[in-house]
Formats: structure tokens, C-alpha cells, sequence
């Protein structure tokens, strides 16, 4: 893509496309197989002298961290090799790692929680696989046909609970907001830009994104300590 | 060593483990039996924190252990079917084993003593069950633990394997060690077991020796006992 086109903010917002449908979903496969397939050996670690805490939290990060060392080569090195890295340029591309990385871990979070709710295997895969589906595409469909419907009323504030709502939404309106892109904003991306400013704007967005990691984890931390196994 | 008093444990609707107090003896070994589904898992796991009892209390060395994590380096468990990550060799799994307790094992001897040596390299996903199912016991027993829980050890072992087993644990009764063994195979029982504990619907039906039980129930050998015990349990609710 850097090759075929000299311009590296078209070449990150194809990159963003890319990564807000995969990441999640690469989080979501991997979170929900590796806990399912371990769940036996976790019994034998859960009969040793550790803290349940602990042993679900190093679960956990094994997996996101691994992920998320994944990510920081594969869309980092090309970079690198052409040398951008080293650019003003830079920003647009670690913001985009950034989103990247929040939503490895979000999801991979969120499939941890869904695996230790559901005993049953295929409803667990399943309902992991129906939100990652619902989150990436659905979601906003759904949204469009709110603004649709609600024309006539204000719904700006609406419109921004119903992004905060949603972490791919969110990683979106940070690259927009950072690319300053208005032909690609979109209403979410305007209203936010509006309300906000650009600034504060991304700041918003990276809080609302370091909520959506923070809460899975709590999930899973006390789902994990009241569970039988 | 282990001190039970009022345990429940109810999954759902159904009830499990029915309100009964328990101690376990120390230096004996102590042998769990019932029928399926009379709360023998149930209760070991309650014993280890991998099941949270509906109420009731759990001491270990006289203290509660439900918000304890540490009390379970004085234990040693062994469950009932070995289960590892597929892609770790045998040793990789032992190292493992002793960094998250950090302690050193003894796996030298025992290694030995389940002709093991050849397959400290394989992969565990290569092991043929029984072989994994020894692996098991060298990581139950590589530990020095003043207690050991076993779950069904002799499931899946070859004759040999469980003379050593056997061997393994007289040896470990006469250091001083407690064992609380579950498993169904009667001669097990009376080779090594002091004290029997008949689990049934979730209560202990008849807690005594050997010798006790067989009185008890007017037999001469404990399948006939346990039988008898059964017959009349069936009897009842017809």
C-alpha cells in the first residue's frame, strides 16, 4: 500500500479499514479457543497455591500480549522499512497502533468473559463470534437507521452516547479526528469534532476506550473468583 | 488436618452435598467411596477452593480457607484424567509446575520409578493416556505435601504402574503423610485403606475401618458390603 500510493494518510485509513474488522475478530477467536481448550488445565493450576486473580489475569495477558506484539510488528515494520517511521508522519500511524492495541485487548477481554459465563462450548464461540459481528457491522446500521427515524429530534448528544457505546465506533472517530479527514467524518465524527473539538475530542475517546478495557477485566477478575470448576 | 462442619453445595436445584461434618485423620490414609453422583468430586473439590461450598466451613490446619490460597502448597492433588497443554514436553510441564509453586520438585526418583526417562523430551500431545496419567503422579508426588488428594489414581495405569503407585504411597505413610484417596476399585480399598468413608446422597452414610464396615453389614468382603448398602438404599425409595 506505501508502495503503491505515496500518500500515507490514504495508505492508513485503508490500514484502519482493515484493522477495525480484524483485530477484533483475531481477539475475539483467540480469547474464546485458548480458553475453552485450557479449561481442564486450569483445573490443575486452580488446585496449586496461586490466587485466582492471578492465574486468570496471566491467562489473559499471555494472549493479548501476545497479540498485541503481533500487531505492533505487522503494521509497524512496513513502516519502518520505509522509512516513515521516522517522519512527522509517525503520529497518524502510532494512533492507529493504538486503536489497534485497545481493541486486541477489549476483545480478547470481552471473549474471556463470555467463555467463563457459558459452560457450553458452542453457545460460548457463538455468542462471541454474534457480538464481534454485531460491534464491527451491525452496530452501525442499526445506528443509521436511528438517525433515519429521529431526524426531526436533536440527537447529537444521542449520537454520542451511542458511540461511546461501541470500541470500534470510538477507534474510528480517534483516527478521523486525528487524520482530520471531514470528507470522511461522517455525522459521528462531525458531531464529535463539534462538541469537542479535536483535542479534547481524542482525549474523550481514549478515556472512553481505556473504560471499555478496564470493565471487561473487572468482569472477568469476579466472574472468575465465585466460579465453581 | 482437615476439619469439615455443615457442608452444603448445591448446583442449581440440585443438592449435592446435603449438610454433614467431616475430619480427616491425620497419618492414614482415608478412602472416599459411594455410588455416582453421591458428591465424592463434590467434596475434594471443595477441599482444594475449585468448588465454593453453598455454606459450611472448611479448615485446613485450623484455618477457614475460603479466601486462602496458600494453604494448598501443604497439598498435593491428583485428578482423575490428566490434563496438560498438548504442545509442552514432560519436562517443560514439571518446570512449570515448579515455578508457579515456587518450590523446587523431586522428579529424579519418580521419573525413574515409572519408567518415564525415555519420554522427558515428548511432546505431551505424543503420550499415549497412561503415560500422561504417570506424568500426573510424578507431578503430584514431586512435591513434599503433608496431604495428597488423589482422584482415581489407578485410572488408566498399567499393572506395574500401580504396584509402584501402591509402593509410592506405603512409603509415604510411613513418613507421616495424610491421604484422602476417591476411587472404586475395591481392592485398592483394602490393601491400603485405614479409614473408610461411604458418601451417599450427599451425606456420609458410615465413616469407620475396614473391619467396621464388614461387621456392619454382615459380609465378607466390601463389594458385597457396598452392594448390600446399595440394595437397601434402592429398596427405600421404591
Amino acid at each position: 500500500m506505501l508502495y503503491l500510493s505515496n500518500d500515507v494518510s490514504k495508505a492508513i485509513v485503508s490500514l484502519m479499514n482493515i484493522t477495525f474488522i480484524l483485530t477484533p475478530l483475531i481477539g475475539t477467536i483467540f480469547g474464546i479457543m485458548n480458553f475453552y481448550n485450557s479449561r481442564e488445565f486450569i483445573e490443575l493450576l486452580l488446585a496449586q497455591p496461586i490466587q485466582r486473580k492471578n492465574l486468570f489475569m496471566g491467562l489473559y495477558l499471555g494472549i493479548s500480549l501476545s497479540l498485541s506484539m503481533s500487531l505492533i510488528l505487522g503494521m509497524g515494520l512496513p513502516f519502518v522499512i520505509y522509512g516513515i517511521a521516522f517522519t512527522g508522519e509517525v503520529r497518524s500511524l502510532l494512533i492507529l497502533l493504538m486503536s489497534g492495541l485497545f481493541l486486541t485487548f477489549i476483545f480478547t477481554a470481552l471473549s474471556f468473559y463470555i467463555a467463563l459465563i457459558n459452560e457450553n462450548r458452542l453457545k460460548g464461540f457463538g455468542m462471541a463470534i454474534l457480538f464481534w459481528l454485531f460491534m464491527v457491522f451491525i452496530y452501525d446500521g442499526v445506528f443509521l437507521l436511528l438517525l433515519l427515524f429521529l431526524q426531526s429530534y436533536p440527537i447529537e448528544k444521542f449520537a454520542i452516547v451511542f458511540s461511546l457505546l461501541n470500541p470500534v465506533d470510538l477507534s474510528r472517530i480517534l483516527i478521523m479526528l486525528e487524520l482530520d479527514i471531514s470528507a470522511l467524518m461522517g455525522y459521528t465524527g462531525a458531531v464529535f469534532n463539534k462538541f469537542f473539538g479535536t483535542g479534547t475530542g481524542m482525549l474523550i475517546s481514549i478515556m472512553a476506550l481505556i473504560v471499555w478495557t478496564i470493565l471487561p477485566v473487572y468482569l472477568i477478575i469476579r466472574k472468575s473468583t465465585k466460579k465453581d470448576f | 488436618m482437615i476439619e469439615i462442619k455443615g457442608i452444603r453445595k448445591s448446583f442449581g436445584k440440585l443438592e449435592v452435598l446435603k449438610g454433614f461434618d467431616f475430619s480427616l485423620a491425620k497419618g492414614k490414609i482415608t478412602a472416599i467411596l459411594g455410588p455416582n453422583g453421591s458428591g465424592k468430586t463434590t467434596l475434594i473439590k471443595s477441599i482444594l477452593g475449585l468448588v465454593l461450598p453453598s455454606d459450611g466451613k472448611i479448615l485446613v490446619n485450623g484455618k477457614v480457607i475460603s479466601n486462602d490460597w496458600l494453604y494448598r502448597k501443604e497439598i498435593g492433588y491428583l485428578p482423575q484424567i490428566a490434563r496438560f497443554p498438548e504442545n509442552l514436553k514432560v519436562i517443560e510441564i514439571l518446570n512449570l509446575i515448579e515455578e508457579v509453586r515456587k518450590e523446587k520438585g523431586n522428579y529424579i526418583d519418580l521419573i525413574n520409578q515409572f519408567d518415564l526417562k525415555d519420554f522427558l523430551n515428548k511432546k505431551l500431545r505424543q503420550l499415549s493416556g497412561g503415560t500422561r496419567q504417570k506424568v500426573n503422579l510424578v507431578l503430584t508426588f514431586m512435591f513434599d505435601c503433608p496431604l495428597y488428594i488423589l482422584d482415581e489414581p489407578t485410572a488408566g495405569l498399567d499393572p506395574i504402574a500401580v504396584i509402584r503407585l501402591k509402593e509410592l504411597i506405603i512409603r509415604k505413610k510411613e513418613e507421616g503423610k495424610t491421604f484422602l484417596v476417591t476411587t472404586h476399585i475395591m481392592s485398592l480399598v483394602e490393601e491400603l485403606a485405614d479409614e473408610l468413608i461411604f458418601l451417599l446422597e450427599g451425606k456420609i452414610y458410615f465413616k469407620g475401618t475396614f473391619d467396621q464396615m464388614l461387621k456392619a453389614e454382615k459380609e465378607e468382603n466390601l463389594e458385597k458390603a457396598i452392594a448390600n448398602i446399595l440394595k437397601k438404599e434402592n429398596e427405600k425409595d421404591s
